[in-house]
């Protein structure tokens, strides 16, 4: 959706009109379910942040200034909502693992040789996400793949911005650890 | 050297504060991590140590191929089936908590079954109560007459 069309719903959307509401939701649900998903691990509890952060975003609409893109809002909304989340869901169980997920590339990149080189490490990738703590993960999916600010992240998330840049590093580190363990034999034929 | 992969000129440099061989890996790998993204950088330690360890220097590749195929992941999306709007617009409504109990119920097995389960419970034991409570008021009664 560009931008004028989103200007324009969510002005209408402020001024009372629902039907505008609605066409944002449709238009914004699944990046925020993708994005929730992300975060939580799990189908269900995915659905129930996505459910609050739309009522959060219903009620928090008029104060949205657009000094930020719509997107960037969403995201940051959901965020604190997952984090709410999984701080109340680590109290009764523990994390499960995701299995699998169907996905739809929205804007598959064009050019063929990056496709290849990211065809394998994509899935080993989400797999490798889905191990890491809830707290790393909610950190690198934010600022490595949704490109939230570390302030804004850290905000949401009510630490610290250096927090938030530890739990960054220790996460991208486990990750690569995990994509590309570098044996001393790797090591010394580099 | 099998235990060395720093290149030749870092000989020139084992005397410096650079910690030991593997321990300087380990203590600025998170160093690279940070600065994979290019938003900051190494401080003149790791930067020397950088410059001479084939090792750290493959390790920055991987975090950047990483971050490549992290930033590649924007644009996926999890196919979410058209029921979320749904649930997301009646929850809005005056009401919604009751469709939020409705969604529990059309919702994964797992739930169903622990959302019937519980109502089952929950009739069970009034069913049961009632039955106690049936069963003392018709003794009281052949007590009384």
């Amino acid at each position: 959706m560009d931008s004028k069309r989103t200007n324009e719903l969510v002005a209408a959307a402020k001024e009372g009109d629902q039907r505008a509401f609605e066409e944002l939701v449709r238009e914004t649900y699944t990046d925020t379910y993708t994005l929730a998903y992300r975060l939580v691990g799990d189908e269900e509890d995915a659905r129930d942040v996505v459910q609050e952060t739309y009522l959060r975003v219903h009620k928090g609409l008029k104060k949205f200034r657009g000094d930020a893109q719509l997107s960037t809002w969403l995201h940051r909304i959901t965020a604190n909502c997952a984090s709410t989340y999984l701080g109340r869901r680590s109290k009764h169980r523990h994390d499960q693992m995701a299995d699998d997920f169907d996905v739809v590339d929205a804007e598959p990149q064009r050019d063929p040789v990056f496709q290849a080189d990211l065809g394998d490490l994509r899935s080993d990738l989400v797999d490798a996400l889905m191990k890491l703590p809830p707290k790393l993960r909610t950190v690198i999916v934010l600022r490595d793949i949704y490109d939230l600010p570390h302030e804004a992240i850290a905000d949401e998330l009510d630490i610290s911005e250096s927090a938030a840049k530890v739990r960054l590093h220790r996460a991208r580190k486990r990750l690569r650890e995990r994509l590309y363990p570098l044996g001393e034999e790797q090591a010394h034929a580099v | 050297m099998p235990s060395d992969h720093r290149s030749g000129a870092a000989g020139t440099e084992s005397e410096s504060t650079v910690p030991p061989l593997h321990d300087a890996c380990e203590t600025f790998s998170l160093q690279l991590a940070a600065v994979a993204d290019g938003g900051s950088e190494l401080d003149p330690d790791a930067a020397s140590h950088f410059e001479s360890c084939l090792r750290c220097q493959a390790e920055l590749v991987q975090y950047k191929k990483l971050l490549r195929a992290l930033a590649s992941l924007r644009t996926q999306r999890l196919a979410a089936d058209e029921t979320l709007v749904q649930e997301i617009l009646l929850a809005l409504e005056p009401g919604g908590t009751v469709h939020r109990l409705q969604r529990i119920t059309a919702g994964s097995k797992s739930r169903k079954a622990a959302y019937i389960g519980g109502i089952a419970a929950a009739a069970t034991a009034g069913a049961a109560g009632a039955f106690v409570i049936a069963s003392k008021l018709a003794s009281r009664q052949r007590l009384a007459s």
